[in-house]
Formats: structure tokens, sequence, C-alpha cells
């Protein structure tokens, strides 16, 4: 009884969350305004030095990391929206009626994942107007690290909204999640020759092994290399998604 | 045509040790029109939220439709409708998706969900809005989707939290005409909570006032008035309750309804 699983509630919750997302054109815009704006001030900016400091071509090396950016940003979110939902959207509605906590949380993280993938999918596309080119060998491996992207942060997004009273919270969580997680994680620049600090801090950052990944299977290019990237992902993104499902079946309204 | 079916028995909610809900028990007899008042903070939405599932009471015992809420949440879920003090619905979605998307959750035929949908929507005159999506709706008309969503699987017991809150008196008015129909034609048990007492006197067979956690007076309105020599319901509730004006502690939660209110009109 327990473990009965209702498709068509989890698909419900998902379709609803994917059409809001497209039909509020303001934030579709928006999500896709930042990351653009990081693909084109940053690789016609840092593009030359970085060539001349004997890097490869830069933009081939920041499309990962933004489209990794891309779909953390979305998906915690995503994740996160649950705040507002909590008093003003339809989880109330959801909670009273006859489906089990269980099926509400997957629900709503395949729904904020798709999201992100999605989005991710689009800035992939518009680096390739760009004049990004990836090789093919490995491009069969970058839906598998979007999708674990995607899940991770949803879940994450899901936990941390579990934890927050209001909205204010929101501001906090852009300044001293997202931003740092963007910057410390080799999203924008390599991990050779860092200071041990920094490496130290970008190594617990999953967003890091998500990055590594999806550059890996695109370019080529690597830090850690697909074994390791796979044996922290999978288990981190597993015990998010464990954490974030029993905070969200505690989660009194 | 006596059966309980709701009863509540030494009903206890305390949050950090303060007593929210204080023992309180009593029954709702299944086709009445049960009106619960009470001041500001007396204990109203949260008794309504251990009712209907969302709090976990810290004491005592709920049965609704025969049904204990711990034991049977699911059972107990399926037999009634709500409809929240605040808004719960989409906004982003159309009304007709908005209702389907209830009969997903309540696991609705298939085949009966097209049909059941229009006859709800007709019941609140809403369909010819059908695919008009509820952003553009007025409050009034949020508040009427909201009534024929809460209708749909058809529950034996109605939840109305506040369901006139900022509405005009012409909406207030059809409101409660829909209530009482329904309550007429099927029997669907009404649990109402409202600040506006006249119209309690007004629809209600049976009130319960609450005030600090504790039933102070249940029964008839006709006996209430008579106990406590009042004219008007309006004026016992005063005179039970007392003059004082209730300051309830701002959360931020109450800062976000308030501005999601402004926004609304």
């Amino acid at each position: 009884m327990m473990f009965k699983i209702n498709f068509e509630v989890i698909f419900g919750l998902w379709l609803r969350q994917v059409k809001r997302y497209y039909r509020s054109k303001s934030r579709f815009i928006a999500a896709l305004g930042q990351p653009i704006l990081f693909l084109v001030a940053l690789s016609y900016g840092f593009g030359p030095v970085f060539q001349r400091a004997g890097g490869v071509n830069y933009l081939q090396f920041l499309v990962p990391g933004i489209m990794g950016m891309s779909i953390l940003t979305t998906s915690l979110m995503m994740g996160i929206e649950l705040i507002w939902d909590k008093q003003f959207g339809i989880l109330k509605e959801t909670l009273v009626a006859p489906v089990s906590r269980l099926e509400i949380m997957i629900g709503r993280t395949i729904g904020g994942a798709t999201v992100g993938i999605i989005q991710g999918i689009i800035i992939f596309l518009i680096s390739l107007i760009f004049g990004f080119r990836p090789i093919i060998n490995y491009l069969w491996i970058t839906p598998i690290f979007a999708i674990m992207t995607a899940f991770l942060f949803s879940a994450f997004g899901t936990l941390i909204a579990t934890l927050l009273q209001d909205m204010q919270g929101f501001q906090l969580i852009m300044n001293f999640v997202i931003m740092p997680m963007v910057f410390l994680s080799g999203a924008l620049f390599p991990l050779e020759n860092l200071p041990k600090s920094i490496i130290a801090i970008i190594r617990i950052n999953p967003l890091t092994y998500c990055v590594d990944g999806l550059r890996q299977s695109l370019t080529g290019i690597y830090h850690f290399g697909f074994l390791i990237n796979f044996l922290i992902l999978i288990p981190v993104t597993s015990i998010l998604l464990i954490i974030g499902s029993r905070a969200f079946s505690r989660m009194q309204v | 045509m006596n059966d309980i079916i709701i009863k509540i028995k030494g009903l206890t909610k305390k949050f950090n040790g303060f007593a929210a809900v204080n023992n309180i028990s009593f029954s709702i007899n299944s086709g009445e029109i049960f009106a619960f008042l009470g001041p500001n903070g007396a204990g109203k939405t949260t008794t309504i939220k251990m009712l209907t599932t969302l709090l976990k009471p810290t004491k005592g015992y709920i049965r609704i439709n025969g049904f204990d809420v711990l034991k049977e949440p699911d059972k107990v879920r399926n037999s009634f409708g709500i409809v929240f003090q605040d808004q719960s619905i989409d906004e982003e979605l159309t009304a007709y998706e908005n209702m389907y998307f209830h009969s997903i959750l309540y696991k609705i035929p298939k085949d009966e969900r097209k049909e059941r949908i229009d006859r709800m929507l007709k019941l609140v005159e809403l369909l010819n809005k059908k695919n008009v999506f509820v952003k553009n709706f007025s409050g009034g008309m949020k508040r009427r989707l909201e009534i024929a969503r809460s209708l749909l699987h058809e529950p034996k017991i109605l939840f109305l939290d506040e369901p006139t809150l900022g509405l005009d008196p012409q909406t207030r008015h059809h409101i409660w005409e829909y209530i009482k129909k329904l309550n007429k034609e099927h029997k669907t048990t009404i649990f109402l909570t409202t600040h506006y007492i006249e119209e309690a006197e007004k629809i209600a067979d049976r009130v319960g006032i609450i005030d600090k956690g504790k039933i102070i007076v249940i029964g008839n309105i006709e006996e209430i008035k008579e106990k406590t020599k009042s004219k008007t319901l309006e004026e016992a509730f005063i005179k039970l309750t007392g003059h004082e004006i209730r300051e309830e502690e701002a959360t931020p939660l109450d800062m976000m309804r308030m501005r999601m209110k402004i926004r609304r009109h």
C-alpha cells in the first residue's frame, strides 16, 4: 500500500509544472538571459587572454559550464518555488488530496528537473550559433550528466524550501548558494594550478563534477574524468533525493 | 438523519508549548450547516487543518465519515472537499485545467471527468469561462472556481474557511446561495468559518464559538441568543468573546498573505 505509486498523479504534477514554466514568458526569458549574457561577455571578454595563456578555445571550454549553471539555476529555483506553493499555490490542494507525499515529491522533482534539462538543451542549441562545436564520441553521455545535475539540484531546492519560512530568504539563496556554486565550480575557469584553499572548496561543490562530466562528454576536456564524476554524483544525488523526500513528508503547512 | 459525520474528542494542538487548540470535543451531524466562529487567533484555522489532515493533533481524536484521521487519512481525504482561506488554484492554468488536475488527484474515472467538470462549472456559473486562464479571473470568480473544484469528487463534507472574505456583497450572496443549494440538493454537510457573523446567522443550522483554543458555546442559534439575552448572533458573539481586539503576531507568511490580497484586488 505504502509503495503503490500512481503514475497518473505523478504525470499530472509533472505536466502542471512544465506548463506553468513555459506559460510565464517573463520567467522563461529571464532564465535564458543570464546564461546568454555570461556566454557573450565571458567568451568575448576572456577568450583572447585565455588563448594567449595557452588554453584551448575559451568558448569550447565555457559552454558546458554555462549549461551546468543554467540547469542548476532552473532546477534549484523550481524546487524552491515550493515555499510560494505552500501558501498560495496548489500545494495545499495536493496535500489534502488522497495522494501520498512521496508521489507529490516525485512529481515535483521530475517536473523541476525536466524544466532544467530543457533549459540546458536550449543553451546548447544557442551556443551552436555562437560557434560551439561539440565532439561526437561521448555526446551520448551528455544527457546522463544533464539529468543527474537537474535531479540533484531540483531535490536540493526542495530541501532548502522545506527549511525556509518565506520568500525573503530567496535573495539569500541567490547570493549565498547559486552564485558561489557557479563561480567556485570550474564552470568558468580551469582547475589547474589553483591555490589549495580554493581547490578544497571547489571539490566539495557538486556542480564541479556535473560541469566536469558535461565538459568531458562535449569537448573531451576534463579534470576528474567520468569515473570520479559518476562515483561522486550518483550517491550525492541519491542522498539529496532521499533527504529531500523525508523533509517534504514531514513538512506541515 | 442525525448521524454524526464529524466527531472530535479531546482535540489539542500545541505549538512550542502554546495550546492553539485546547482539549475541544464536539460533533457535527450529517447534512447540517455548521458555522465555526471565533476572533482572530482563536484556533479556527488550526482546527480545520487538523480536520483536513494537514496538521497532526498533539492529542485527541477525530473521526470523519467513520474514518480515523490519523489511521486512514486517504479515506478521510476522499470524504471531504475544502476551500482554503488563501487562494489555492493555479493561476497559470485555465479553469478547466485546474479542475482536471483535481480529478487526477482524486482518481475520478477518466470517462466521467469532462462531464463532471462541466456540471460543477455550470453550478457556479463559470462554464463559459472554462478555457480562460485563472490569472484573468476576479477574486469572486476564483472563489467560485475553488468551490466547484472542491465538489468535483462529490464529497460528503465541505469545509469552507472564510469563503466570502474580501468579496463584494453580490458575490457573497451568490456564494451562500450555492452553498445552501448544495446542502439541500446533495445533503452535503457544510463546516464553515467566517467573520461575517450575520451571514453565519442566516445560513447555519448550528454554531460553535471558539476562543483562546476552547469551545465556549455550541448549539443552535436561537439557544445561544436566548442564553446570552442577545437580539442577534453578533451581539451574543461579542458578549461571549469580549470587546478586546485580538493582536496576532504577524508571521512572514501573514505578510505574504497581505501582499497577495492587495495584489488580488
